[in-house]
């Protein structure tokens, strides 16, 4: 505790974002008292400056400051941060989030389900069916329960262990795609749609280049698609996690690395997966030749997201849950209390109000973020961002 | 329905030409003449005033996805475009519709005019029923008066040509012309026999380039016709058999509301086409543009108006005389036949040669340039006297060089989230100059900036929001920016008594601090030293 007090001096004095006095109503954003548990809130989880902290297990959950404890919902950029001294996540998870922290950085596993007792918290992990080995956190304090839900999605993802509804006094959620306007339609539906469009680029001597994160979308689509149709060609950010996701024992077509050689033998038929910041760097794309560009991603529902990015086609495929998706989890749940975190917070808040809960914005990052109470700062860069895979 | 729809989808999805014209070729030759008929009228920028209220419609769309009607507003202010919020929030997509376009027109646009709201609202929802998502997309699109797709009138022009096997600049003679969105119509566009044209059509504009460069790189002095450029509405003038047609640039027919030009149609011989600017013209020179907007789009034209704002055509060229189309001549032949037609008209009539500037040497022009605003001319035109009428905007032979804007250092004070490719990011913004130690709103502004200016612009204004008025954020007043237009007026409209015209951003002034702002009173003097 002491080495965090020291820190505590360190924090900058931070301007509060738009949706603090909802926050202080129930002191969720207090950081924590050094040394002094009785000043304490009822409240299990609040939000800190390092982010959200259990005073009673003495624990951080996705820390986006170095803390001592720290128990990851999965291995994004925004949930990861490197620092800490020790993380916690699923044996799933570990191998893809190593390579996010320090080399050397301690990461023990807990597997789901299993019950793991810090102080007097009782802390479990459950599928979030995100993307390989994403959990939500369960966290059980003298009978009163929360769950941390992470980003999560309802739909079934081959590449990934299926979302769990667990029963909770208190849920935070994520909210990314916390807009009505936003209802997935199924997946099959969606590769139908990339394998047409890859073949009609091969007919049109047209490579097809398929841009998606690199970590969890991309291996997504890999396992999705035909790879019948011709060769795969997969971006270097994208190689390792397909390795690393072949080693857990999810199937992976076959893909060849996107290096020159392979671009030039493989021209006007290839796919090729990589992350959203390969098309903007000069050259690289120009290896393909004649190139017909896509992005996978909940953001290209809207045409206006899609047209910004001058890009042929948007696929709508999310690993994020989608407005009807999110309110089945809510209730599903049977929570009263909702925290809502990422994406459109000010608006999930008020509706799940009206609704009759009780429901309260939880602001992502005390730093970064100019647009708290909604997140958007341009969607597609929100997810980019989320997704780690700017660079 | 679905074969319209898929061509929306088809030219929505992509950024090469080619790739358009073939989805339109596809598209003309597949569909059925009475359905291309009205895909080309909508393709062509022509639509249906709104008949449904946008309001009603989100009304009813938060009822039937049982959604408050805040969240429809805020998910609208997420979409940037009304048909297409409504159509992602409506549930269950019914199997498509298969109706087409013609009676999709028929059944269920155009009686939504007349209906009561129980009557629309009946028709809305068994027409929501049976249509998938991008169906309802674009029917929201028809029906709110908003339809656009991102294909000009060239790709349109080049597409049909293709179908038709005709020329292209035949093709977009015929479509400037009169048609209705009807089989026979249609048909008759796509008649190879290009003998026959139709009596009412005016030719393409031929447009000018701005100049960029240094005006002596276009060569000798001698080889230019040199002519005011005015700020008018560009028009032909058609005499044909009789009938006097007035045409705009943007292809509309507004004979009606100037009978100045039926007075002047009157006594021209039959077969002539004039090139020219309607303008507000009075003792011998032009009112500003706010004078000749008080006459547009109006049928009935009062007396008192057609005396405050007489309009006169300020006639640049001539196209057709005797029927013969002269657009092959060089303009220095033309401009001759011009001179011989205008002696031949009545003082009184509505009509001015547009006068040519004799400055003798490229020095002297550009000297002379600057005394434009004082005549009330924007700047001058340079047109090579070789040169033939061509078809559109080509490089080369006609060029406008425009007096340098005027210019202001204006604080950003509000900002509103733009549409389209800017749905969902800040770029709007209303300026303001200082009165007292008050910031006065005097113009909104879109253009100007880049892409990563808008970003970091879009950025600013979520960290720096201090109030919110339903979409518009009150900003922290910090960012200048340099605005540029093109005029200024008396407003009694506006708080700050003055209208500019053509505001934009002609550069964020980093290096400046809000307080190193103009103020209203320097804009005032502005205004009395332009008005004098």
């Amino acid at each position: 505790m002491l080495a965090q007090c020291r820190r505590a001096k360190t924090w900058r004095p931070t301007e509060a974002p738009r949706t603090f006095h909802q926050l202080q109503a129930t002191n969720l954003t207090k950081p924590p008292a050094c040394g002094s548990i009785q000043h304490m809130t009822d409240d299990l989880l609040r939000l800190t400056p390092s982010g959200l902290y259990c005073a009673a297990g003495d624990f951080y959950i996705d820390p986006w400051q170095p803390v001592e404890r720290a128990v990851i919902t999965h291995a994004h950029a925004d949930h990861a941060r490197p620092g800490s001294q020790r993380y916690l996540t699923t044996p799933t998870g570990a191998p893809v989030l190593a390579p996010r922290l320090d080399p050397g950085a301690s990461i023990r596993t807990l597997a789901y389900g299993e019950r793991l007792t810090l102080h007097d918290v009782t802390l479990s992990l459950h599928p979030a069916g995100h993307l390989l080995g994403s959990a939500q956190v369960r966290v059980e304090h003298k009978g009163e329960v929360w769950v941390v839900s992470g980003d999560y999605k309802l739909e079934p993802d081959q590449t990934c262990e299926p979302f769990e509804p667990v029963r909770c006094h208190t849920f935070i959620t994520e909210s990314t795609f916390g807009l009505p306007i936003y209802r997935w339609q199924p997946q099959a539906e969606v590769f139908a749609e990339i394998n047409e469009w890859w073949r009609a680029n091969q007919a049109a001597g047209r490579t097809s280049v398929l841009y998606a994160y690199a970590l969890g979308k991309a291996q997504r689509l890999l396992a999705g698609i035909d790879p019948a149709i011709g060769p795969i060609l997969v971006h270097g950010a994208v190689l390792p996690f397909v390795q690393r996701y072949r080693d857990a024992g999810i199937d992976q077509p076959d893909v060849l690395y996107a290096n020159g050689e392979n671009a030039r033998a493989h021209r006007g038929r290839a796919l090729v997966v990589a992350p959203p910041s390969a098309g903007g760097m000069a050259g690289w794309l120009r290896k393909f030749g004649p190139a017909s560009q896509a992005f996978a991603s909940g953001w290209m529902t809207i045409r206006g997201a899609r047209r910004r990015r001058a890009i042929d086609r948007g696929f709508v495929l999310s690993d994020h849950a989608d407005w009807p998706g999110l309110l089945a989890a809510i209730r599903a749940t049977g929570a009263a209390r909702i925290g809502v975190t990422h994406g459109y917070t000010g608006q999930m808040v008020r509706y799940l109000r009206e609704q009759g809960w009780q429901a309260e914005v939880i602001p992502t990052r005390f730093e970064g973020e100019p647009d708290a109470e909604i997140g958007d700062a341009g969607p597609a860069d929100a997810e980019e961002r989320a997704s780690g895979e700017v660079d | 329905m679905r074969l319209f729809t898929q061509l929306y989808t088809e030219l929505d999805e992509t950024n090469r030409t080619g790739e358009k014209v073939a989805a339109l070729v596809r598209y003309f030759a597949a569909a059925p003449a009475a359905d291309a008929a009205w895909a080309l009228y909508f393709l062509t920028g022509q639509r249906f005033k709104r008949v449904m209220s946008a309001t009603l419609l989100r009304t009813w769309v938060a009822e039937e996805a049982g959604l408050p009607r805040w969240l429809v507003e805020e998910s609208y202010d997420a979409v940037g475009d009304v048909a297409e919020t409504l159509a992602l929030l409506l549930p269950e997509q019914g199997d498509g519709s298969d109706l087409p376009l013609h009676r999709i027109v028929e059944e269920r646009i155009a009686p939504l005019r007349t209906l009561d709201e129980a009557g629309q609202r009946a028709l809305v929802t068994r027409t929501w029923a049976e249509m998938t998502t991008p169906q309802r997309f674009v029917w929201h699109k028809l029906i709110t008066g908003s339809f656009r797709v991102g294909v000009g009138r060239t790709l349109v022009v080049r597409a049909l040509a293709q179908v038709a096997g005709i020329d292209p600049a035949v093709m977009a003679h015929r479509i400037m012309g009169a048609w209705e969105p009807t089989a026979a119509d249609f048909r008759a566009l796509l008649d190879p026999d290009t003998q026959q044209a139709d009596h009412s059509q005016p030719y393409p504009f031929y447009l000018a380039y701005p100049l960029e460069g240094a005006v002596e790189s276009l060569g000798p002095r001698d080889a230019w016709q040199i002519e005011w450029k005015w700020d008018g509405i560009r028009a032909q003038v058609i005499k044909r058999q009789g009938d006097v047609l007035v045409w705009t640039r943007g292809e509309d027919l507004v004979t009606d509301s100037y009978p100045e030009m039926q007075a002047l149609g009157a006594v021209l011989p039959d077969g002539v086409v004039l090139d020219g600017e309607l303008l507000v013209w009075q003792e011998g020179a032009p009112l500003p543009f706010n004078v000749l907007q008080q006459r547009l789009g109006r049928k009935q034209i009062s007396a008192r108006l057609l005396k405050e704002a007489p309009v006169i055509l300020m006639t640049y060229d001539l196209l057709e005389v005797a029927g013969a189309d002269l657009r092959a001549l060089p303009l220095a032949a033309r401009r001759a036949r011009l001179e011989q037609l205008a002696a031949t008209l009545p003082a009184d009539a509505a009509f001015a040669l547009s006068p040519i500037v004799a400055a003798p040497a490229w020095e002297a022009v550009a000297a002379l340039r600057e005394a434009s605003r004082e005549r009330g001319a924007e700047g001058f035109m340079l047109k090579r006297l070789a040169s033939s009428y061509g078809v559109g905007r080509v490089k080369g032979d006609w060029w406008k060089w425009k007096i340098d804007p005027f210019t202001v250092d204006a604080v950003m004070i509000y900002a509103q989230r733009g549409h389209g490719r800017r749905a969902s990011l800040y770029t709007d913004y209303t300026f303001g100059v200082w009165e007292g130690d008050e910031l006065t709103p005097i113009a909104k502004a879109y253009s100007g900036l880049t892409d990563e200016e808008i970003r970091q612009v879009d950025a600013f204004v979520r960290g720096h929001t201090t109030e919110r008025f339903g979409p518009v954020r009150a900003v922290k007043p910090e960012l200048v920016f340099e605005l540029a237009f093109e005029g200024i007026q008396a407003s009694s409209r506006h708080k700050s008594g003055i209208a500019l015209r053509f505001p934009r951003m002609a550069r964020w002034r980093r290096d400046k601090q809000p307080a190193d702002a103009d103020t209203l009173a320097t804009l005032q003097s502005l205004l009395e030293s332009v008005s004098r």
